[in-house]
């Protein structure tokens, strides 16, 4: 028989250069995961969003009932939204990203609404001027008005979804929640710490990309401010 | 839909709500641990946001680093306090773990609260010779106060959502009657766990609204 190795992962150390060189495969598949559920639930969020806030801005009475659903939405706690969506979804990664979206949507709907209210009637009055009519004054006008508003929504929306998948563990598909989940139960430090530091990676990456995205999509900001 | 009346036959049985273990008793323990957690976040957030919003130094640094607190999952924090030497102290991962949850949204509703305090009104009180801590306390506090109970009722109902997490690590409160039905592959119990969360979150909703349309109406429309 021979010794066991005494190495930081027999030591169960919190930092173990053995643990992400061993379970390299392991780590990238749960990160591949958590951007998989985080990217398709704000994009899904986004697509529903749009026409809803532009519905609310359009209409005046439509406006409370989507805040109104939106936020109830927002209330219900991630582990229970899961639940109530598993008579649905079953236990599927499509539970996960449906319950992400409707979180997503509460501050997407909120964000792009008020961007969309904030722009002056002068412009609009402007743009119909010049003979826009109402889908390219919405298009081309009023949506990129909206922008910044709308990305400060996309951002907390983000990060607040890349931290959310973590509870998707419960049901098996939770990125690198699995991970901290499976840690917690066998005790193993350094997979737990691994995990938690990637997730807050993600989140910072996720924000710093669509920060580049939206000073590259809102250049005119930046001229007044320079 | 069979599951909503499987759920609801849970739900309206008695013995799940008896007992150890049962509804009542989880019930209890998630108020507990969310008012517990709520009173220290507020003794930790309000004396700073106060403070720094008063002085009008240092406020933006501290609204930024708690919102950076929103990247880190709270479940990652829960486990990692669990297996650190925390862990041996019964609940108080999961109390430290909330409370960093409940601090950001206090804090930078109180700061902002603060420093939205018109400049004229705080110079006029100077100019009445009340001193800085007479200004905080009798002038910038009641007038930022409909952003700070903005800012509790926030983190009041995030608490409660987010204190179900504390089942996942063995802790108790509702979730354990979501994660329970997990283990038991019972669909109508964690629905019905679900349910109650979701319903114990609305209630602390509307009973800050309804505070909100029955406090007195100060001087100054609360925007």
């Amino acid at each position: 028989m021979t010794a066991p190795p005494d190495d930081c992962l027999a030591r169960n150390e919190w930092i173990c250069g053995d643990y992400l060189s061993s379970r390299g495969q392991i780590l990238t598949d749960a990160v591949l995961q958590h951007l998989r559920l985080t990217f398709l639930a704000v994009l899904i969020g986004l697509v529903l969003a749009v026409p809803l806030a532009v519905a609310a801005r359009r209409w005046g009475w439509a406006a409370a009932p989507v805040l109104g659903l939106t936020t109830i939405l927002y209330t219900i706690p991630s582990l229970a939204m899961f639940s109530l969506l598993l008579p649905v979804y079953g236990l599927s990664a499509a539970l996960v990203v449906a319950g992400l979206v409707l979180y997503s949507l509460t501050l997407l709907v909120r964000n792009i609404l008020a961007g969309l209210r904030a722009v002056p009637e002068e412009t609009r009055q402007a743009a119909r001027g010049m003979g826009y009519g109402p889908v390219r004054l919405l298009c081309a006008v009023e949506l990129p008005l909206a922008l910044p508003a709308a990305m400060a929504g996309l951002r907390i929306a983000t990060v607040s979804a890349v931290s959310l998948v973590t509870i998707g563990a419960i049901v098996g598909h939770g990125g690198l929640g699995n991970l901290i989940y499976a840690g917690m139960n066998t005790y193993f430090k350094a997979q737990v710490l691994t995990a938690s530091v990637l997730c807050v990676v993600i989140a910072v990456a996720a924000d710093l990309v669509l920060l580049l995205i939206q000073r590259a999509l809102t250049p005119w900001t930046r001229k007044g401010a320079a | 839909m069979n599951t909503l009346a499987d759920t609801w036959d849970w739900l309206t049985t008695g013995a799940n709500w008896a007992g150890d273990g049962g509804i009542g008793q989880r019930l209890a323990e998630h108020l507990y641990l969310t008012a517990v957690c709520l009173a220290l976040s507020c003794l930790i957030a309000l004396p700073v946001a106060l403070v720094l919003g008063h002085l009008g130094r240092g406020g933006a640094l501290a609204v930024n680093i708690s919102n950076a607190g929103r990247a880190v999952p709270t479940f990652a924090v829960l486990v990692l306090l669990l297996l650190s030497p925390v862990g041996a102290y019964g609940s108080w991962p999961t109390v430290i773990a909330l409370v960093l949850f409940a601090v950001p949204p206090l804090l930078t509703n109180a700061y902002v609260g603060m420093r939205g305090v018109d400049r004229d009104v705080v110079r006029a009180a100077r100019g009445m010779g009340m001193t800085g801590t007479q200004t905080l306390v009798r002038v910038e506090l009641p007038l930022a106060m409909p952003l700070i109970v903005t800012g509790l009722r926030i983190a009041a109902v995030q608490l409660v959502a987010t204190a179900t997490i504390a089942a996942l690590a063995g802790g108790g409160g509702l979730g354990r009657v979501i994660t329970a039905g997990f283990n038991l592959a019972s669909t109508p119990q964690v629905v019905a766990g679900a349910v109650l969360v979701a319903a114990l979150a609305l209630v602390v909703e509307a009973l800050f609204e309804a505070a909100r349309r029955l406090a007195p109406r100060r001087g100054g429309s609360a925007a």
